[in-house]
């Protein structure tokens, strides 16, 4: 019900990539990946270190140039929108970033503010609810509003950069590797928080993650990254019977141990 | 907006709010789309809303039936309004199962605003600030000793092992102070060569002295010009490369990560920048001082009509090794200064950008200043020993 998909009815096809290619200098990182994300779902997209999930990630937003293919956004081509369009789709989506990427001068509430300040004309006083509010909603502590990203913890970092991605309550958001560096129980309120956002706002959620549990829990399809492509994507019980090594040796691993066994209920 | 696609997505209707008498107390209807792109512009409105409803006695029916989309922020605006009314005496109704979810939520994460706290008063204020920057003047001299310290350490260490030097980051730095900043010295040394040469000329030609703006040339970029104008481009240049480049790999933490693997930021960052730099600023002063003669005599030539047969000659009797020496003498001086703030500077940064700007600024203009210090320093030593 979120403000940006209107006229994309649920289960459309929001993100869509056909062959996307990319590369720094010699070397292709993605090549002719094809990859749709529908609205209203959370997708985890998993694969090995160094396959390129943050390059794919990146590249829908924007930031890296494509070689080849076509990225559209809420059935926008992004290599062929105006500028416009393409300020009006930036307003629907937020991005947490690997590494958080707070701006480091200023405080935590001030960081969640620069969208709206950026995009909308609110009153500072509701501003600063609203921030307030979504500090608490991702779970920091009251007084890390006015501390500086030099002075969170990892955990916080990515609390904190969450509560930036979800200022301007967007449509879609793209959490790169949201619950790592979080303590399990953090990471399981996190991924709730995801899950209940996605039921009453309608978020459509594009997630890197190595977290199992995460990929159980809230997943409604995964994807797979592995040669330049995707190589599987679907439910978490298609990942369980696909056959290929490193697939297999993921989710079915000693670490994954968890895994199966609900699944097969 | 692209009228083929289904697609203006954020095109919303604003949201309205309305005050009905009905049968049981009043009704508020709200409907709309109540979302962060649309609360901006009823902000307002809503101001005199609530102050009326808050003075209104009487029961008070909340009516959602006809809200279209909701948000955290409007979902958020809408129970500050719901919390103008007393529990007691309001209903809501038409919320559907959704939006009831995301109100509790909301409603379950706010929380009472920090009451704002009360800072001291302005003369407190200031003299809070003059304490700070009187303390903030004594840390940084005695990080500068500290580092000076660190530094000789392990300049003992590497005379002890001379393998100890960093050679290839050493030479790195050292193409980078000295090398590249060459064509830029000899440049801005040439033409102050010729400015100082024709100011020279046009007055020394009014008491028919022109052959002394020869000497007066040669003594004051030898003893003067040239080594304070390249310290004063290599503080800019160098220095403020030297905090920013320090200063990053603060905030990334890895200096932190140097000392844990058990390696001396100092030893390994500090030492080969400070030696490249007190053996570039003699270099670079030699070349400015043959560049700025070079402009002199081209000027003197052609605006003064003195050959340059006449010029060297006469440079060769005003100035002597000497004068040379007293110029260079002070370059490593200035050099080591310049390292020295610029290094301590970059150690210092915090971990925002803004403050590695601040630092890379204070680098500049203290080892400038420094500069001029050491200079003044150098000319009452001279003075004082009949140089
Ligand atoms: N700006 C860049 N220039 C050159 N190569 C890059 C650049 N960014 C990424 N790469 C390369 O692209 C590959 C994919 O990187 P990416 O960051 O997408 O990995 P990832 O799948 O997100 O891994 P991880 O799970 O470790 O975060 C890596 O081999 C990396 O070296
Ligand atoms: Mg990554």
């Amino acid at each position: 019900m979120s403000a940006c998909a209107e006229g994309i009815a649920e289960n459309e096809v929001i993100i869509r990539c056909r062959g996307v290619t990319v590369g720094f200098g010699e070397r292709l990182i993605l090549d002719g990946l094809d990859l749709d994300v529908r609205r209203g779902e959370i997708l985890g997209f998993v694969g090995g270190s160094g396959t390129g999930k943050s390059v794919l990630m990146r590249t829908i937003l924007g930031l890296n140039p494509l070689r080849g293919g076509t990225v559209e956004v809420f059935g926008h081509d992004l290599g062929a929108v105006d500028t416009a369009t393409r300020a009006g789709i930036e307003r629907c989506w937020g991005v947490l970033f690997q590494h958080g990427a707070l701006f480091s001068s200023l405080t935590v509430l001030q960081n969640i503010q620069v969208p709206m300040r950026e995009h909308l004309h609110l009153t500072q006083g509701l501003m600063d609810d609203l921030a307030r509010l979504k500090i608490a909603m991702v779970g920091l502590p009251p007084d890390a509003a006015d501390k500086f990203p030099s002075e969170l913890s990892g955990g916080m970092i990515k609390r904190a950069s969450l509560a930036r991605a979800l200022a301007l309550d967007p449509a879609i958001v793209f959490l790169d590797e949201p619950t790592s560096g979080l303590d399990p129980i953090g990471a399981g309120d996190f991924d709730d928080l995801i899950a209940k956002l996605r039921d009453t706002l309608g978020l459509t959620v594009f997630m890197v993650t190595h977290d199992l549990d995460s990929l159980r829990s809230v997943c409604d399809r995964i994807a797979v990254l592995g040669n330049r492509r995707v190589l599987v994507e679907g439910p978490l019980a298609t990942m369980l019977t696909f056959d290929d090594p490193w697939v297999k040796a993921y989710f079915r691993g000693t670490r994954a141990r968890g895994l199966a066994a609900p699944a097969a209920e | 907006m692209d009228s083929a696609s289904p697609l203006a997505p954020w095109a919303q209707s604003p949201p309205t709010f309305r005050r009905d008498p009905g049968d049981a107390g009043e009704v508020v209807r709200l409907s709309g789309d109540w979302t962060i792109r649309t609360i901006g512009p009823i902000e307002a409105d809503l101001v005199p809303f609530r102050r009326d409803l808050e003075a209104a006695a009487g029961a008070v029916t909340f009516d959602l039936g006809g809200l279209g989309r909701l948000d955290t922020a409007g979902a958020l605006v809408l129970l500050h309004l719901f919390g103008d009314v007393a529990e007691a005496r309001r209903t809501i109704v038409g919320v559907d199962a959704k939006q009831r979810i995301l109100l509790d939520e909301v409603a379950g994460a706010e929380r009472e605003p920090a009451a704002p706290q009360l800072g001291p008063g302005p003369v407190i204020r200031f003299l809070i600030e003059l304490g700070r920057y009187g303390v903030g003047w004594w840390v940084e001299a005695r990080a500068v000793l500290g580092l000076l310290g660190g530094v000789a350490a392990v300049l003992f260490k590497i005379m002890l092992h001379p393998s100890r030097l960093r050679f290839i980051p050493f030479v790195n730095q050292l193409q980078r102070t000295a090398l590249d900043a060459t064509p830029i010295i000899t440049l801005m040394s040439f033409l102050i060569g010729c400015i100082i040469a024709q100011q020279g000329a046009f007055y020394f030609r009014r008491f028919g002295a022109d052959l002394y703006v020869v000497d007066m040339v040669g003594v004051l970029t030898l003893r003067e010009i040239a080594v304070i104008l390249t310290a004063v481009m290599v503080a800019g240049r160098s220095g403020s490369a030297f905090t920013a480049e320090l200063g990053s790999m603060k905030m990334r933490e890895e200096i932190d990560a140097l000392k844990v693997i058990g390696l001396d930021p100092v030893e390994i960052l500090v030492v080969p920048r400070l030696v490249a730099l007190m053996i570039a600023l003699p270099i670079l002063t030699f070349l400015s001082d043959l560049a700025s003669i070079l402009g002199a005599a081209i000027v003197c030539n052609v605006y003064a009509d003195i050959p340059i047969e006449t010029f060297l000659y006469r440079l060769h009797a005003a100035v002597e090794m000497r004068t040379f020496f007293v110029g260079v003498s002070k370059a490593p001086f200035m050099a080591l200064i310049i390292a020295l703030v610029a290094c301590v500077q970059g150690l210092q940064v915090e971990g925002s950008a803004e403050s590695l700007g601040r630092r890379t600024t204070m680098a500049v203009v203290k080892s400038i200043f420094m500069v001029v210090v050491v200079d003044g320093i150098f000319a009452m030593f001279y003075a004082a020993a009949g140089v």
